[in-house]
């Protein structure tokens, strides 16, 4: 029916309650039907030109790149509607959500770019949409609150756990199970049951498939290094989706306390297998991170697979560093990162003139999404 | 004690089968609510291992099982706390499956089977993926119970009453677990669908809270699981004797549609 498993590698699956496993199911074959149908690709492509804004440019940083030594060529995924690479995947999901004959569409967000883009998707397509949000998350995102709500999404603020992306997944979960005949769970990365790591990663490639042609036509070539930030890791699987198959090294960058390649171990969460931060018993761990968006103690099953095989390599930084490099890109290229690309950014900037991005590398990375969301809770560091 | 060959034995003398929930750890004496709620009439107990995420779970168990957290419960600190405790009805531990996974199969079986419990529930572990779980679990004689929802289609129900052991679990709403003032229609759709596929103990769960509710399942179900109307009065503060007394209330409830 399908044609992929929902294994990658050792990781992925589906483990859900039954009651869950006919929607999956569903999905699955409205995904695999539609993937393959040239109407619903023409109709996507039609409304990520004319409504997204695609294709997002591929912007030379020519101050930067000469502090650093290094031709950086940002992704610019802040230049889409709404802001984020979100959009790509929730336009999607919205088609796929009107195909499946669903009036009611929900989501999680951390940081609050994937509730907007639902909202906007849902008041585009005329759905019902109500987004959860860990309580954390409510009062550092507070303009993405908003923005879902002028945009008439219901925000749900969400009290267990540790009030953020994690927490805000379990009651979108449990929404789901209570609605799943009238609603679609839009999740916003490569995480969850299959389908969606896998159908995520397809929405999400056209960065990489994008920015692949793009640097191609700027560098003669395909770039050294290619580098996006990790959350539950969808701008990344785009990104990387594009660039696989090329000699480009891929770096993935997680934040420090939300690590889970880094420093997590195999389990399972929120419906796949993948890499997790949690305690020897098995309890999920909490991650800390300053960008709401990188704040998930899971990954994506595909990045953990990516990690076993070697075919990306993860790291880590720090919530200080990401701030210094929120300040930079503003300073010396006039734009303003969220704080979620600006990790993969502040690896680029430790990594430069190293062995790891020797002088003159051509390095393409992923500007996930613009940062004026993260805007109050940067001067209040001031 | 195997779960399945007892609750056949109890369902052929022409018992209503009831099931409460204790969460593990809940509080100091929960061994004592467990107690008392054998004592209430239970004919086997579901005692939930607390998880961080219990995403499939409302409030009252969510609010359970971060009260268990929050005093340092572990499986291990369940499992010993059962050892010696001589419940004398079978014991089916409840959990998610990464407690299971982290542990490992063949080791979290034999620490079930160890302190006692001889059945498991992994509401997560749905019917693919769970195949592995139930072939270990059976090695170290864990029965692996199965649940259907409203929405399993019968294909899949035929599946899941086959390899179930110990009873087919029917969700009896779509929905997390948690007290309802009305039953769901649900509820007794899905019993009868059951009990059309399979001759296994079929026990419904979730929404289901007073005697009267549970008598009305049992009319089409061979018995009843009781979590949330329990655990809230618990986390109340409730002693383990007035807990032990709302059981005896729902065994009432059940024996009034007995048949014999
Ligand atoms: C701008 C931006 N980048 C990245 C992320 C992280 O998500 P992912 O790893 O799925 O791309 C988020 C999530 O909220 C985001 O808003």
């Amino acid at each position: 029916m399908s044609e992929h498993s929902g294994r990658f590698g050792d990781f992925g699956g589906r483990y859900v309650p039954e009651a869950l496993v006919p929607a999956c199911a569903e999905l699955e074959k409205a995904f695999s039907e539609a993937w393959q149908a040239p109407e619903f690709r023409a109709e996507l492509d039609g409304l990520l030109r004319t409504y997204a804004g695609r294709p997002t440019e591929l912007t030379e940083c020519p101050r930067l790149s000469e502090e650093l030594g290094i031709r950086l060529l940002l992704k610019r995924e802040d230049l889409t509607h709404t802001g984020s690479h979100k959009i790509n995947n929730v336009l999607g999901q919205a088609l796929l959500t009107r195909t499946m004959g669903k009036p009611r569409f929900i989501a999680e967000t951390g940081a609050g770019q994937h509730g907007v883009a639902a909202a906007t998707a849902a008041a585009r397509f005329g759905l019902e949409c109500v987004v959860y949000m860990g309580e954390v998350d409510v009062e550092r995102q507070e303009l993405n609150v908003f923005r879902m709500r002028l945009l008439g999404a219901e925000v749900r603020p969400v009290s267990s756990g540790s009030r953020t992306l994690k927490d805000a997944i379990n009651e979108a979960l449990r929404d789901w199970v209570a609605s799943v005949e009238s609603t679609h769970y839009c999740i916003g990365s490569v995480v969850g049951p299959h389908p969606y790591p896998w159908m995520v990663r397809e929405l999400q490639r056209v960065v990489g498939d994008e920015a692949r042609g793009q640097a191609r036509d700027l560098l003669g070539g395909d770039p050294d290094v290619v580098v996006a930030c990790v959350g539950g890791g969808s701008n990344a699987a785009g990104t990387f989706a594009g660039f696989l198959d090329t000699d480009a090294r891929l770096v993935g960058v997680e934040a420090e306390g939300g690590a889970a390649v880094g420093r997590g171990v195999p389990g399972v969460v929120h419906g796949s297998k993948s890499l997790l931060l949690q305690d020897e018993e098995g309890q999920i761990a909490e991650a800390h991170s300053i960008s709401a968006g990188l704040d998930y103690p899971g990954v994506g099953p595909e990045h953990a697979h990516w990690a076993a095989s070697d075919a990306v390599r993860y790291v880590s930084v720090g919530d200080d560093a990401v701030v210094s490099a929120v300040r930079r890109l503003a300073r010396t290229e006039g734009i303003l990162a969220a704080l979620e690309p600006a990790h993969a950014l502040a690896w680029i900037i430790a990594a430069s003139g190293t062995d790891e991005l020797p002088a003159g590398s051509t390095v393409v990375m992923t500007l996930s999404g613009r940062g004026d969301k993260d805007v109050a809770h940067l001067i209040g560091l001031e | 004690m195997q779960l399945e060959a007892r609750l056949r034995e109890l369902r052929s003398q022409g018992r209503k089968l009831l099931v409460p929930y204790v969460t593990g750890g809940i509080r100091d004496d929960w061994v004592d609510i467990a107690r008392a709620m054998v004592d209430g009439g239970a004919d086997a107990l579901e005692i939930g291992i607390p998880f961080s995420d219990p995403a499939m779970d409302g409030p009252t168990i969510q609010e359970a099982s971060a009260v268990a957290l929050a005093r340092g419960t572990t499986p291990a600190s369940v499992f010993a706390d059962l050892r010696g405790a001589d419940l004398g009805v079978p014991l089916v531990a409840m959990t998610y499956y990464n407690l299971v996974f982290r542990a490992g199969h063949q080791r979290f079986a034999e620490a079930l089977a160890s302190s006692g419990i001889c059945a498991a529930i992994v509401p997560d572990l749905c019917l693919e993926e769970s195949r592995e779980w139930e072939a270990e679990a059976a090695q170290a004689n864990i029965e692996t119970v199965l649940l259907a929802a409203p929405v399993t289609p019968d294909d899949r129900m035929a599946a899941i009453c086959e390899r179930s052991r110990g009873f087919v679990y029917g969700v009896g709403l779509m929905g997390v677990t948690g007290a309802r003032p009305e039953l769901a229609a649900s509820t007794a759709e899905l019993a009868t669908r059951l009990k059309a596929h399979t001759d296994r103990p079929v026990l419904m769960g979730f929404g289901i809270s007073t005697p009267d509710q549970a008598a009305e399942v049992a009319a089409s179900a061979d018995g009843v699981i009781v979590a949330s109307a329990l655990m809230r009065p618990v986390l109340d503060g409730a002693s383990s004797e007035s807990v032990g007394a709302l059981v005896q209330q729902l065994r009432s409830g059940l024996d009034q549609t007995t048949t014999g």
